[in-house]
Formats: C-alpha cells, sequence, structure tokens
C-alpha cells in the first residue's frame, strides 16, 4: 500500500469523527456480546426458575426469598465474609512487611523480589493441589511433626472437620495473595522520596515512628486501591475453594461462587446459581465505585 | 548493628521464604517420590530417598496431559493476540482521539474490569449452548477476552500516555495522516507496554478455571488445570504423584516468561494500579 493512500484514508476517517468509534469497534463486539449481554441475562436469569433444558418463567424474588432462609446459603454468606475479612486483613499486613523487607538493599535482593512473587504468579489450581496434598489428614507433613514432636496425640483432620478447613482455606488464600500486595507496595515504596525519612531522622524519629507517620500516611490512597480489588478477587473466589475442599465437608466451606457453581451446573438450577451470584452484585458496585474514587484521586 | 539487621532483615525475611516456597518444593518432592514413599507414614516426609521420574512417564504416556498442555497453549495464544490487538486499537482511541462518549467508555471498561467471572459463567453457558459454541475449544477465545481486554486496555492507556503527544503533534504538521502516525510513530513506542500486555494476558488465560471447567466437556478438550482436576483427581491415593508432577509441568510456561520479563511485569501490574 502506498503510504499518500493511507493519508487520505485517514484523513477521511479522521475528519468525520469516526476514527475513535471505528477503533473501539472489535472491543465494544467483543465486551458487549460476551460480557455486558451475559450480566444483563444473569440478572434476568436471577429472578426465573430455569433448569437446564428449561427456560422457565419469571418468578420474581423467590430464589432471592428463599436462598435467606437456605441454611446452606447463610453459612455460605458467613463463610464468605470471614474468607474475605480475615485473608485481606493478614494478606495487606504481611504483603506490606514483604515489600518494606525487599525494599532494602541486600545480597542477592532481586533475585528474591522475582522468586517471592510466584505463588501469584502460578495458575491458582495448581498450587491449590499442592496444598490439598500438604493438608492431607493422613500424609501431611504437618501432622507428621507434630506428632513427632509430642505436640499432638493424633493428627488434624484438616480438611474432614468445618473450622480446620475453613482455616486452612485461609491460608491457603493469603499464601497466594501476600505478593499481589507486595508487588503493589514495592511500587508505592519506591515512589516515596527518601529525604522524608532523613529529615524525621534529623528529629529523631524512630524507625516505628517513621513507618507510621511518612510510609504508612503516603501509601493510604495505594492501600485502599489494593483492598479493594483484593476484596473483590477474594470474595468471589472459586477456584481454591473448589481445588481444596469443593465446599465440603457438608457444604460447610462454600463461598458464593462455589455455591452457585455447584447448583447451577452439576444441580441443573441455572436460576438459582444466577440469584446467588446476583448476591454478590450490590456489594461489587460499591467496591468498583469506591476503587474509582480512590484512582481518582491519586491521579 | 549485625544482630538488629539478623532481627528486622534475615530472619522474617528467612520466614517468608518458607513460607511462601514451601509448596513449590512439596510440589516437586512429590513428583520424584516413588509411591511406597508416598503412603509410607514412618518415613520422614521432608526427602525422598529413591528419586524416580516414574509420574513424570506416566503423566506425558498414560494421561492425555500432552493434550491438555497444547489446548491450553492453544486457547492462551489465540486469547492474547485477539485481545492485545483489540485492546491497543480500543486504548490509542481513548488515550489520543476524541470522540463522543470517549469517556463513558473508558469507565465502562474499568467496571468490566471488575466484573468477575463468576457472575457470567451461568448466563455464558446459556449462551454458547444456543449458539453451539459449547464444548468446543475455540469458544474459549472470545469467552477469555472479556477479563483480558479490560485489563490490558486500561494498561496500555497508562502505557500510551507516557508517551509525549508532541511527537505525534509534529507529525501531524508535516501532513502524515491518523492511521500513520499511529502505525509507524506511536506503534514502535508502544513495545515494552505491548509486552506487559501480553505476559499479562499469557498468564491469565493460562491460570483460566471456571470457563474452561464449565464449557469443556470432552476429555480432550480440556485445559491443564481442569483435565488435572478432573481426569486424575479420583479420590485414588496413588495419583498423588502423577498430579504434583502434572501442577509443576503446567507451572513452566508462565514460570518461564515471568522470568525472562519480570521487569515488565512488575511495571505492567504497578502501572495498571495507578492509572
Amino acid at each position: 500500500m502506498k503510504p499518500g493512500f493511507v493519508v487520505r484514508v485517514s484523513g477521511g476517517v479522521d475528519r468525520r469523527g469516526w476514527l475513535g468509534p471505528l477503533l473501539m469497534t472489535p472491543t465494544v463486539v467483543l465486551l458487549g456480546g460476551f460480557l455486558a449481554y451475559p450480566l444483563v441475562l444473569g440478572v434476568w436469569l436471577g429472578f426465573k426458575d430455569s433448569t437446564i433444558g428449561s427456560p422457565g418463567v419469571f418468578v420474581g424474588l423467590e430464589n432471592y426469598q428463599y436462598l435467606l432462609t437456605d441454611p446452606v446459603f447463610r453459612v455460605t454468606a458467613f463463610n464468605t465474609a470471614l474468607y474475605t475479612g480475615v485473608t485481606v486483613v493478614f494478606k495487606l499486613a504481611l504483603g506490606l512487611w514483604l515489600a518494606i523487607l525487599l525494599n532494602q538493599k541486600f545480597a542477592g535482593y532481586r533475585f528474591w523480589r522475582s522468586v517471592l512473587l510466584l505463588p501469584y504468579i502460578v495458575p491458582t489450581v495448581l498450587s491449590a493441589f499442592a496444598w490439598w496434598w500438604i493438608l492431607d489428614p493422613s500424609f501431611s507433613f504437618i501432622n507428621w511433626s507434630l506428632l513427632r514432636l509430642g505436640i499432638l496425640d493424633r493428627g488434624i483432620n484438616f480438611l474432614g472437620d468445618a473450622w480446620p478447613a475453613r482455616w486452612s482455606l485461609i491460608v491457603a488464600n493469603i499464601w497466594r495473595g501476600i505478593p499481589f500486595f507486595t508487588v503493589g507496595y514495592l511500587a508505592g515504596l519506591a515512589a516515596i522520596p527518601k529525604d522524608l525519612y532523613e529529615a524525621a531522622e534529623i528529629d529523631g524519629a524512630s524507625k516505628w515512628q517513621q513507618f507510621w507517620s511518612i510510609t504508612w500516611v503516603l501509601l493510604i490512597p495505594l492501600t485502599t486501591i489494593l483492598t479493594v480489588f483484593s476484596t473483590i478477587f477474594t470474595f468471589t473466589d472459586f477456584q481454591l475453594i473448589w481445588t481444596i475442599t469443593r465446599g465440603g465437608p457438608a457444604n460447610a466451606t462454600h463461598l458464593f461462587v462455589t455455591l452457585a457453581y455447584q447448583r447451577a451446573i452439576p444441580g441443573g438450577s441455572m436460576s438459582e446459581g444466577a440469584a446467588i451470584a446476583g448476591f454478590t452484585l450490590p456489594l461489587l458496585l460499591i467496591l468498583a465505585w469506591a476503587a474509582l474514587r480512590a484512582l481518582r484521586r491519586q491521579t | 548493628m549485625t544482630a538488629r539487621r539478623w532481627l528486622t532483615l534475615y530472619v522474617p525475611l528467612g520466614a517468608f521464604v518458607v513460607f511462601l516456597l514451601f509448596p513449590f518444593y512439596w510440589m516437586l518432592l512429590t513428583s520424584l517420590k516413588p509411591n511406597n514413599e508416598l503412603v509410607s507414614v514412618t518415613a520422614n516426609p521432608f526427602i525422598v530417598v529413591n528419586p524416580t521420574l516414574e509420574h513424570i512417564r506416566y503423566l506425558l504416556t498414560q494421561t492425555r496431559y500432552p493434550r491438555w498442555f497444547w489446548n491450553t497453549m492453544f486457547v492462551s495464544v489465540g486469547a492474547t493476540v485477539v485481545s492485545v490487538a483489540a485492546s491497543y486499537l480500543a486504548a490509542y482511541a481513548i488515550a489520543r482521539v476524541r470522540f463522543r462518549g470517549d469517556e463513558t467508555i473508558g469507565i465502562g471498561i474499568y467496571m468490566a474490569y471488575l466484573i468477575p467471572p463468576a457472575i457470567l459463567f451461568i448466563p455464558l453457558a446459556d449462551i454458547l449452548l444456543k449458539l453451539g459454541m459449547f464444548n468446543r475449544l475455540w469458544s474459549l477465545i472470545p469467552v477469555y477476552t472479556t477479563f483480558l481486554i479490560p485489563f490490558s486496555t486500561w494498561l496500555l492507556i497508562g502505557y500510551l500516555k507516557t508517551i509525549p503527544k508532541e511527537l505525534e503533534e509534529a507529525a501531524y504538521v508535516d501532513g502524515a495522516g491518523r492511521l500513520r502516525i499511529m502505525t509507524t510513530i506511536v506503534l514502535p513506542l508502544s513495545v515494552p507496554g505491548l509486552i506487559s500486555a501480553v505476559i499479562f494476558c499469557f498468564t491469565l488465560s493460562w491460570n483460566e478455571y471456571l470457563y474452561a471447567l464449565v464449557f469443556m466437556s470432552s476429555p480432550e478438550l480440556k485445559t491443564v488445570p481442569v483435565g488435572l482436576a478432573t481426569e486424575l483427581v479420583r479420590g485414588d491415593l496413588y495419583q498423588w504423584g502423577p498430579l504434583m508432577a502434572g501442577a509443576l509441568l503446567g507451572c513452566l510456561p508462565v514460570v518461564i516468561l515471568y522470568f525472562f520479563f519480570v521487569e515488565y511485569y512488575v511495571a505492567g501490574l504497578s502501572g495498571a494500579l495507578k492509572d
């Protein structure tokens, strides 16, 4: 193609203001067809009684009303709050701590920076297999060690009892999520001017005081963003739970999404699954709005 | 001073190293342990006495693992190419071209990034069934673009904003058209941003689980995580070796990519968080 031709065509496109919409077309078609439309359809499905193979009819809020009385759903809502609340706090604290450690210069710091982010890079399901095997009641090295050291008489049934299973999943999620905060905080720490610390040093502030009145204060906007993102990804988690416990034992460790999957796909109650997923929407909207505000304030 | 440095740096860092890397050691150890050592309750679980490649051989010859691996590769590469191309065009339009509704579309794409697959998989299953796209490997490509495009568009907008506008304005004054400016001036300067976008899209596709689990039902169409979870997990004790070998091999492509481009990875993630 001759360059002159390109100029003429693009000039024409540009003059009529078509270039923007033209460039947006592939994105709008893909996101419209496979994201916006299913989103609307999903909300609509939640108000029907569809099953796999039957389109169903409009039933209003029946699915939602039923779910609120369903004990399994109530446990699921509790689990989701517990799982998200506990893991986000620990991921934030440990992720920030690790970022501060890795922000210092020591032999091989570049190497450790890259290696310690691995839990976040590798596929969740694949690392979850490792956790599943680590938590196996008969062959867990944790039980082996505790029994050897004489701390316990019999092994913990990590995935067979409700509370040990919940805590096990929480630990596995924290393991995976720490590096997300660490990467974010490493970028944030690099942006803090060094002379602030020097000035504080001269004024006689301790390391601890410097952390709270310089580092922490300057990282608050970034913390908001990281927390919102992490909360969204955590309370809609599926992979870790479904791989390690499948919501068991006896439906004690379901989160919204694993329960939605179980009811909709193997169970066939599409509408019930859609309604469970629908419960996450209001919280999601609030968080998305909060993140947008935090992003705007930062820039 | 040194004692203090040990206490505040090396000891906690060592604890993080052990906690964060132990599961990888456990994968490697398990995939090399013969079955009699795996199920032994008396042997020291932290070491392997007689390492074996039997599990890896079993995985590669007695299961469909090689097939799942190529399926994952096909879908990840396809979804990455489509998504990065579409999002580059969209990012250029939002960052550089004024058009009606550009603000709304920018916010829309941001919101799209925060909509998790969890909300979409049930209605999408319904749609794919009706379109005859169920249980077809290529149908995962347009589905994956729903989470790849928002993220990489966001990342690329941030990157494009760092390229000075003066370059383009100078070319415009010289009589170059928009498309020509885009392909000969902006595109070459965008290469680092595009590399970040490619790495992220590939990694996110390789890690995807829910859609592949719901939409692919034939064993020969599964991806690595789904294949391992559904074909190798049958409550049978003796599958642990091949399962861990499969998990370890399945991590390799993203880990290799990550180590080659670690700077782009970190820059991309922090860039996307800022803008």
